[in-house]
């Protein structure tokens, strides 16, 4: 390593690049004038480059399998719009929202946990750890039994039921700002309780409308159209843009807020948009399909595992999120066919695995 | 407590006041405009401070000489974290107002005072296997933008706080295998790559043992002979005393004595302000005062 330079010589940026060595492949990005500069870690960019790449090929074999198969030359045709009017109608019409929907909802779930995670620097921090699942099942549930409501009705009932639960645990936790292990504490709480009186209006409700309850409570895919894509697409276009603004606040968070606030960072400020952003993002899969168990638990965590990162990253979490859901809904469609399972069961089988591996690893290392 | 009470003055943020722009420079730290000939660029003026009903200082007015090694000393739970805790506006004061550069510190935008002040906070946290180079990095942070993240200005910052500190053989090793010496030197070059001018340290040398501890020391003296304002919270009132070019002596709260340690470190004060009785002699090294406990035996 050289000294401290102090007129630096005009270099290029692979040599000022190797100046400094960060412990891993790193790209300095700038231009000419040096308005433009960013640092790449090489490692996370190919890592979230293939897991995209990942979920769009499960994504066009899910185009082509089912009651009515199209080989995959065939589906590339019918995207572009160069298949038969009776393939197209199949892979385009039917078959591709829902392909679509699981891709963006994943990634919405995926970018979420990976929120929760950094907020409360803990492997197991989720959405689900402010109460936001188990209160918007609550809302659906009254919907559902007492109102008996329609697919909107049901979707509005979930959002008042989780925006609800997670301002009353975010209110309950604060205490000169919100700390990570407070939330944790005090969502764990609430969801208990919560998980008690659903238990309670499922035993009280008749069978056939107790059985489309437990349906949406798990969370499914099935029967989605392009009716939900639009909105989908719009609030993801909203909510996605200011959280790669904060992600750089996210991580200087990361080492505590008095560092935080001695950077510029207003930590408290910062953490609420970021709980504000977190919960939308699950709202917004729990609005279009019903409470997706462990995609925002593992999606960030298996993503570190693979960029062997620091922290959690955004993209390459909201990238794992999309293939893993996408490849989830693929299973959930094929595996007892005809028999549709919700997406939300093989989710819970994965998320069940993929705690046992993390349990035991950490029971290993200590 | 001191006698006193003053005023609330909290005047509003002056808008016209000349926004001294600290200039990056290439090499030498950044030389930011001071506010007016003869004004201290940080301090402290009718500062009430505490933590919820509990009042810690009333009424403290505490100036910082620019260019100097301020230490403040006092026993323990005598307010003295608490003001360096207000002096980085981390704690807000329900009264009194902390002044940098001529303006009240809360009229500043948050990435403004950290690019003109640096803290050294008492406890940070490491995330997981981040590299050294990657955590000093991350103190660019108030210079950076959304579309400039990592400009040559920001990398030549780490590669001068990373040789400060004589950390650059670690920079691609995680910080959580470092020993604990090594690891507060990466986060001291971390808050020197802030580039700032004011550096304040909240008990930088506690944990460390006496090697690390002087080491560190005599980076903190290096750092103030090349310009920089440093303040310090220390526990040892002999280190306090070797290495401080200005002294800051507290007790309940209040500032009992301020100074050149030369000029008011005395058995008396001492007594007074931790209740101890020693006798002062002069440091053989350095001629700087040395206290001497008597313990039962005096």
């Amino acid at each position: 390593m050289t000294a401290p330079v102090q007129t630096p010589a005009p270099v290029t940026d692979r040599a000022q690049a190797e100046r400094l060595d960060f412990g891993r492949p790193t790209r300095v990005l700038r231009s000419r004038r040096g308005r433009f500069s960013a640092r790449l870690d090489v490692r996370a960019a190919v890592v979230t480059l293939v897991l995209v790449l990942l979920a769009a090929a499960v994504g066009v074999v899910a185009l082509g399998v089912g009651d009515y198969a199209v080989a995959v030359p065939d589906v590339l045709r019918a995207l572009t719009g160069e298949a038969s009017d009776v393939v197209r109608m199949v892979v385009v019409e039917w078959r591709l929202p829902r392909v679509l929907l699981a891709i963006l909802l994943g990634g919405a779930l995926g970018m979420s946990g990976a929120i929760f995670q950094s907020l409360t620097r803990n492997p197991l921090g989720s959405p689900d750890i402010i109460g936001f699942n188990t209160g918007a099942y609550t809302g659906a549930l009254v919907v559902i039994l007492v109102l008996g409501g329609s697919y909107g009705a049901v979707a509005a009932g979930a959002m008042i039921g989780g925006l609800t639960t997670a301002g009353i645990v975010y209110l309950l936790a604060y205490k000169n700002g919100v700390q990570g292990f407070r939330l944790i504490i005090v969502g764990i709480a609430i969801s208990a309780m919560l998980a008690s009186v659903n238990t309670w209006l499922i035993l009280k409700a008749e069978l056939s409308r107790a059985m489309a309850a437990a349906t949406w409570g798990a969370g499914s895919l099935n029967g989605l159209s392009w009716t939900q894509v639009l909105p989908v697409v719009l609030i993801l276009a909203v909510l996605v843009p200011p959280l790669f603004l904060l992600g750089r606040r996210m991580n200087v968070l990361e080492m505590g807020d008095d560092a935080a606030q001695a950077l510029g960072v207003r930590s408290e400020r910062t953490r609420l948009s970021l709980v504000v952003v977190g919960v939308a993002l699950t709202a917004l899969v729990t609005a279009a399909a019903g409470p997706i168990a462990f995609i925002s638990l593992a999606a960030p965590q298996l993503a570190r595992r693979l960029t062997r990162g620091a922290t959690v990253g955004l993209a390459s979490s909201a990238a794992m999120g999309a293939a893993l859901l996408a490849a989830s809904d693929l299973v959930a469609q094929r595996a007892f066919a005809p028999t549709q399972l919700p997406v939300g069961v093989v989710t819970v089988s994965i998320g069940g695995c993929y705690l046992v591996w993390l349990l035991a690893r950490e029971a290993r290392r200590q | 407590m001191t006698a006193t009470t003053h005023p609330v003055t909290t005047t509003p943020a002056e808008a016209d006041a000349p926004a001294a722009s600290p200039a990056v420079g290439q090499g030498a730290p950044p030389q930011a405009a001071p506010a007016a000939p003869g004004e201290p660029r940080l301090r402290a003026e009718g500062l009430s401070i505490g933590y919820h009903e509990r009042i810690v200082s009333q009424g403290l007015d505490v100036a910082i000489p620019d260019r100097s090694f301020t230490v403040i000393v006092g026993p323990n739970a005598c307010g003295k974290s608490t003001l360096l805790r207000a002096l980085s506006r981390l704690l807000t004061p329900s009264a009194g107002q902390v002044v940098l550069d001529g303006k009240t510190i809360t009229s500043y935008k948050a990435k403004e005072v950290a690019r003109r002040l640096g803290l050294l906070p008492q406890t940070s946290i490491a995330p997981d296997g981040i590299t050294v180079a990657d955590l000093v990095a991350r103190g660019r942070y108030p210079h950076q933008k959304l579309l400039r993240q990592w400009s040559r200005d920001d990398e030549d910052a780490v590669v001068r706080a990373l040789a400060a500190t004589q950390v650059t053989p670690l920079s691609a090793r995680p910080v959580d295998e470092l020993s604990g010496g090594q690891r507060q030197r990466v986060w001291v070059s971390m808050v020197l790559a802030q580039e700032t001018e004011l550096l304040l340290l909240d008990e930088p040398t506690t944990f460390l043992d006496i090697a690390h501890q002087i080491e560190l020391l005599e980076l903190f003296g290096d750092l103030n002979r090349e310009g920089r304002t440093l303040v310090a919270v220390l526990h040892d009132l002999n280190h306090a005393c070797r290495y401080a070019t200005h002294l800051v002596a507290m007790k309940d709260g209040a500032v009992v004595a301020q100074g050149a340690p030369g000029e008011i470190v005395t058995a008396e004060l001492v007594e007074e302000v931790f209740g101890l009785r020693c006798t002062i002699i002069d440091d053989p090294v350095t001629g700087t005062p040395l206290v001497i406990p008597l313990g039962r035996r005096g």
